[in-house]
């Protein structure tokens, strides 16, 4: 009875769930409460709270819990390094000549948004297997090229993802765990592959970064016999004002300081070398696709684990969202429609030109960066409509829905408290927040561009459907 | 279709705001089109392609904000910029502290919160037994308002809360008072050396008033919710907060306060008190007397009796209470304006409880009262519609909220019922509960008053006398005005009761013939 006698001692500090005028007369009364943001688990439907049930059932509960612990160490304990870059069809398992690797879930070419036609009808004339778009589009609506997730192959894309033989990659080891992540090079901004232009401008620059600035970069790593950490190099630059998802500014700083040595000791020209730093001066995004590489190394280290309800893949094709999910081994992926990325747009375009969320660069919000390390970047609160406070908000959410904190990357706003890490099926569901992602916006039609950046939420379906199956699976 | 633009030379905002500007200044109703951005030559390119460059823009350069706005006329143009000037200067209004922090989970809150004792649920019943379950787990008590919930889960959840020594008040608890905190529904009372624990809320809410009217204070209020002295869950929260109560320093009388719980429970209850070292108040409407006395309790047959009986076990000095006697020349003189025909009560209740008392009152002077909470299935009214002879309804029940919040917040139901009532020539006197004090509405009296002033009138048209009695269970501590409540019943010509038991017994009074 001594709970009931300190009760009775003390004043009720009360955690309101439900009727919020109960809350009001708490405060009247000068009574702390904390009013519950609550939602029906699983928005109330029965499979789904059974399986919630099932999963606090204590024997099964030791076992996720186990298992995602284990996720999470993987994760946390993960030491992505850059290595070094080649092109995709030395170094990107299953990669062929007539091979395209996109963004998100499967997809095929019939059913593939305009960004993302766009880039691969320019990726194809890059490679050069067809005169013109048009041509290009014939050849991909052919059956003669193999379409694949980036995300079977160990790769992550920004945007489209398209990534095809020639192009050159980042090749980033884990030096904990021994697998590999590769990525494409940033394109910088802003009428680019990636976001489905595919004029000349856009495929002249693709053969310049082939034939000059993949090389250079190839070369000058070659140079660097330890590689750079990146995980540590991701921790600097959120200390330093990114969110390394739509903000980069300090960590493209911190890796091309990193590269410069090396590159001025290539064989290239001063000019090429020049044209090099130009290039990477001519955006901040530079880093973007080094983080994402950086998170996919972690997170595939993590995945596969059985009995473990964190999500290790979350990516859009431009039409579906896919997660995949530790415990779901392999390709297992759980797919909703992709939404609507809402967020400022740059000046002449309105909400109506966007396409919808596209890209594998989820995969920083997966692993704790991103939209969940918002807090991070008061530089760019803008993108979520407010005040550094909301973006503080937007951090602290997160860690409803996600496993630990990674005390190897934190948040120094937050009293250095870690990145919310190891998002967690059953939190989703059961508090119906969804994980927020910072993203870019593209324009719905093919040959266009980036229009705008903003925030996202993946569709609950695909987490819904991922809860039932790992139901199933759990025993 | 004009188009202006506006440089500030050497001003830097980044791109996101600029973005985030843009998009704002399109949604500004003069604005036909607007950009604002740095002048850099990508920017000015966009500004040529839709039509928006002028010879400032052309001259701008990287480091110039441009803003260039396209309206219908010079004036809206200029209204325009003033507005997008606004956007720029529109400050933070005021910073988040951090109790604005939001949690989704109580697991996340009590985590956060190691602080946090206790949690209210007021949920969908289909959710509630979850969330009460995770409460319980993370160590905290819980006030389950919640109804709907099955007993096989209030079980549960209560054996739960014995082993680890928690408060599982609930499901369908609607009163506690813990701490001098009125939980839900519960009146502001002065904090004292009674304690109550009180399968009923609204008789619990009584007696709580009662004692403080007299002078004294409650140091505890439990509920138990309605169900817990039922057979199959037997009591255990009962047995737990009498234990509570015997355990606690402050208290020294404890009033239990239930409808008569099943024979088996009864027997635990009374064999719990029996051992209990402090003197134990025993009001179970409607109770058998005998019993409780031989487990050693006092008996009481009524809520304001209950609440005698305890403050004197408090130590308090018989002749210095006023008692509050029924007003016997009013019973005489209401007596003499209601007609042979008008010969019925018709209760209309926001408490159940109260509802029962009265009808309880009524049921020892006459055999023909129905209701829709009567035990024996005989009286129980036959059309929740219609009332029949004498009537006690509880609004508070199912069949009556149907969906709506309950009649102590809404009290539509009731009222149209009210009207209903007034109109009936066999009616001798309505009487009514009007419950303030937290969670209740915030003028529940004001609520009936335009109904009541014009039903009487209506009456008096029809030259019959219209009765009705009011009683305002309350506290002049309320949030709501106690006083003022009152003061327009009695404006409204209602006779006003100072008890639930007064009500009850006047009530029936009023209505006898012939003695």
């Amino acid at each position: 009875m001594s709970r009931i006698s300190d009760l009775f001692k003390s004043r009720p500090h009360v955690i309101n769930v439900g009727i919020e005028s109960f809350k009001d007369d708490l405060l009247q009364q000068g009574s702390e409460v904390i009013h519950l943001e609550w939602t029906p688990p699983g928005r109330g439907n029965p499979a789904l709270i059974a399986a919630l049930d099932k999963f606090e059932n204590p024997a099964i509960l030791e076992k996720i819990e186990e298992a995602n612990k284990l996720a999470v160490e993987r994760i946390i304990n993960s030491q992505p390094v850059l290595i070094g870059y080649d092109q995709a069809i030395n170094c990107v398992p299953g990669m062929t000549k007539t091979t395209i690797l996109h963004a998100g879930p499967p997809i095929t070419w019939d059913k593939m948004n305009g960004p993302m036609k766009g880039a691969v009808t320019g990726a194809i004339v890059f490679e050069g297997l067809a005169k013109d778009v048009e041509e290009a589009a014939k050849l991909a609506a052919s059956g003669e090229i193999t379409f694949s997730p980036c995300h079977e192959h160990n790769c992550v894309g920004s945007m489209a993802g398209v990534t095809s033989a020639s192009m050159f990659m980042h090749i980033v080891e884990n030096k904990t765990y021994g697998n590999i992540a590769y990525t494409n090079l940033s394109e910088q901004l802003a009428k680019i592959l990636r976001m489905g232009a595919n004029d000349q401008s856009v495929i002249d620059r693709l053969i310049w970064m082939r034939d000059v600035f993949g090389p250079i970069l190839r070369d000058a790593m070659r140079l660097n016999p330890n590689g750079i950490d990146l995980r540590l190099m991701l921790a600097q630059a959120l200390h330093m004002g990114d969110e390394c998802h739509n903000r980069n500014v300090a960590g493209t700083t911190l890796l091309i300081q990193a590269l410069t040595p090396y590159i001025l000791e290539t064989d290239y020209t001063i000019q090429q070398k020049k044209e090099v730093f130009e290039f990477v001066a001519s955006s901040d995004y530079f880093s973007g696709p080094t983080w994402m590489a950086m998170a996919k190394c972690a997170l595939d280290a993590a995945h596969g684990i059985e009995n473990s309800t964190v999500v290790t893949t979350m990516a859009r094709n431009g039409v579906e969202f896919g997660i995949r999910v530790s415990g779901m081994p392999g390709n297992t992926w759980f797919t909703g429609p992709a939404q609507k990325v809402i967020g400022p747009m740059f000046a002449g375009y309105k909400p109506e030109d966007s396409g919808l969320d596209i890209g594998d660069s989820a995969i920083t919000e997966t692993y704790g960066f991103g939209g969940f390390a918002m807090a991070t970047a008061p530089a760019i609160v803008a993108l979520v409509g407010g005040t550094p406070d909301d973006a503080i908000g937007y951090t602290t959410k997160m860690k409803e829905i996600t496993t630990t904190e990674n005390p190897n990357v934190t948040i120094p706003v937050l009293d250095f408290a870690g990145l919310p890490t190891g998002i967690d099926v059953r939190k989703v569901i059961q508090t119906g927040i969804m994980p927020v992602i910072n993203t870019a916006i593209a324009h719905k039609d093919a040959g266009i561009g980036m229009i705008g950046a903003g925030i996202t939420y993946p569709p609950v379906e695909a987490f819904e459907k991922a809860m039932l199956a790992l139901s199933e699976n759990i025993q | 279709m004009l188009v202006q633009a506006l440089i500030k030379p050497n001003t830097y905002f980044d791109s996101v705001s600029l973005m985030s500007l843009s998009t704002k200044a399109n949604q500004i109703e003069e604005v036909e089109q607007a950009i604002i951005a740095m002048g850099t030559e990508m920017n000015k390119e966009v500004m040529k392609n839709v039509g928006l460059m002028t010879p400032e823009v052309e001259t701008a350069g990287a480091s110039d904000l441009i803003i260039v706005v396209k309206a219908t006329t010079d004036e809206l143009c200029e209204t325009a910029f003033e507005r997008i000037n606004e956007l720029f200067t529109k400050k933070n209004s005021g910073k988040k502290g951090k109790n604005d922090i939001k949690y989704s989970t109580i697991s996340s809150a009590a985590g956060s919160n190691p602080e946090a004792n206790l949690a209210i649920i007021a949920v969908n019943g289909a959710y509630a037994a979850r969330e009460a379950k995770k409460a319980l787990e993370n160590d905290l008590h819980v006030m389950m308002f919640s109804d709907n919930v099955s007993v096989e889960d209030e079980i549960e959840l209560k054996k739960l809360a014995h082993e680890k020594g928690l408060l599982m008040m609930g499901p369908d608890c609607g009163t506690a008072i813990i701490g001098n905190t009125a939980l839900c529904f519960a009146n502001a009372v002065r904090k004292g050396n009674i304690g109550i624990v009180g399968a009923s809320g609204t008789g619990s809410q009584e007696v709580s008033v009662r004692i403080h009217e007299f002078g004294y204070g409650i140091s505890q209020l439990i509920g138990t919710g309605g169900r817990d002295l039922k057979e199959e869950v037997g009591g255990i929260m009962m047995l737990d907060g009498i234990q509570a109560l015997e355990d606690d320093e402050e208290t020294k009388v404890i009033v239990v306060v239930s409808k008569p719980p099943a024979p088996s429970v009864e027997e635990k209850v009374l064999a719990k008190i029996k051992t209990c070292k402090k003197p134990v108040v025993v009001w179970f409407i409607g109770g058998n007397e005998e019993k409780i006395t031989e487990a050693g309790a006092h008996f009481a047959k009524m809520s304001k009796e209950a609440a005698l009986k305890a403050v004197l076990l408090a130590g308090a000095d018989e002749s210095k209470l006023n008692k509050r006697a029924l007003n016997i020349p009013l019973i005489e003189e209401v007596r003499t304006k209601l007609t042979p025909e008008q010969k019925y009560i018709r209760g209309l209740f926001s408490g159940g409880t109260l509802a029962d008392e009265a009808m309880h009152a009524a049921m020892e002077k006459f055999d023909n009262v129905y209701s829709n909470i009567q035990r024996n299935p005989e009286y129980r009214l036959k059309d929740r519609y219609t009332s029949q002879d004498h009537t006690f309804i509880d609004f508070g029940d199912d069949e009556y909220t149907q969906g709506k919040p309950h009649p102590m917040i809404d009290p539509s139901t009731r009222l149209e019922r009210f009207i209903q009532e007034a109109k009936d020539p066999s009616v001798g006197v309505i009487v009514m509960d009007f419950v303030i004090g937290y969670g209740a509405h915030e003028d529940p009296v004001g609520a009936f008053l335009p109904a009541i002033i014009e039903a009487k009138q209506q009456a008096e048209q029809e030259g019959r006398h219209l009765e009705i009695i009011g009683y305002v269970l309350g506290t002049e501590l309320d949030p709501q005005d106690y006083e003022e409540q009152i003061n327009k019943l009695l404006a409204a010509e209602v006779t006003h009761a100072s008890s639930m038991q007064n009500a009850g017994l006047l009530a029936r009074e009023f209505v006898v013939k012939g003695e």
